[in-house]
């Protein structure tokens, strides 16, 4: 009998401030990928921009708010695709206002390429007019012939 | 001196310092800031620190750690050392091209390579 693979894996899950909260987010989404049978490089791309989306979110975003007040972050894995969200609750900010980390000029700067590497590794990256919510989807390569 | 809750493990080889962590991920904050500290510790220890750092257990890298890495070059260029990187992952090498760090580090692709670089500059 062949193993049926699950059509979607969804969930939604409050993550606080905290490594284990944050490692057991990206692991569970991580499991979610490798039971859809996504590569290495996949799973590679989906866990480092969730950490950089959440870390981001919790660092940023909730810096000036209660230590355990939680993000909120929505998955959907699917065989095609995987779609996330990350909720704050923080003041928003201007994501086209992070200096280019790339430019010349910015390379010895020791922050702001978070948002960068989310954009290079997923497909589709975007945040809500306020900035506090991030949407951002992957795609999974096509198979190579 | 290494502390007993240290995340590094440091050797001496002839006059360069080499640096491997022990974990696997290096993401969260706090620990990336406490790593930053342990090996600022160790660049001050030298006059001309020479500087190995080994990614050669490293699975996953943040951008918190590239930002400490980029500390940590500044100061041991402020003190006249060098600082190579070595043993690094396919897929994080792919982050450091993307990132355009490559321009700034000097990456081997093994601790051997790195260790010989110095002695001829």
């Amino acid at each position: 009998m062949t193993k049926q693979q699950p059509k979607s894996d969804s969930a939604t899950l409050d993550v606080e401030n905290d490594r284990a909260q944050v490692d057991s987010a990206i692991d569970q989404v991580g499991a979610a990928l490798e039971r859809h049978g996504y590569d290495k490089a996949s799973r590679f791309a989906v866990k480092l921009a969730l950490q950089e989306g959440l870390a981001n979110a919790l660092n940023h975003g909730h810096k000036d708010l209660p230590p355990h007040t939680p993000v909120r972050l929505e998955y959907t894995v699917t065989p095609d695709q995987v779609v996330i969200s990350i909720q704050d609750k923080g003041p928003g900010f201007d994501p086209g206002g992070v200096p280019d980390p790339t430019l010349d000029e910015n390379l010895e700067r020791p922050c702001g390429r978070g948002i960068m590497l989310i954009r290079a590794y997923m497909s589709d990256v975007k945040f809500d007019r306020s900035g506090t919510r991030l949407e951002m989807r992957y795609e999974r390569p096509a198979t190579k012939a | 001196m290494q502390s007993k809750d240290s995340r590094l493990r440091v050797r001496r080889i002839d006059q360069v310092t080499q640096v491997e962590f022990i974990d696997r991920n290096i993401l969260d904050e706090g620990n990336i800031q406490a790593i930053a500290e342990e090996i600022g510790r160790l660049i001050d220890a030298d006059k001309q620190p020479r500087l190995l750092i080994s990614f050669q257990n490293v699975d996953h890298l943040s951008s918190a750690a590239l930002g400490a890495l980029i500390t940590i070059d500044r100061k041991v260029r402020e003190r006249g050392g060098q600082l190579r990187l070595s043993d690094i992952d396919p897929q994080i090498q792919e982050v450091f091209v993307i990132t355009r760090l490559t321009k700034i580090f000097q990456i081997h692709e093994t601790a051997d390579d790195a260790l010989k670089s110095f002695k001829a500059s």
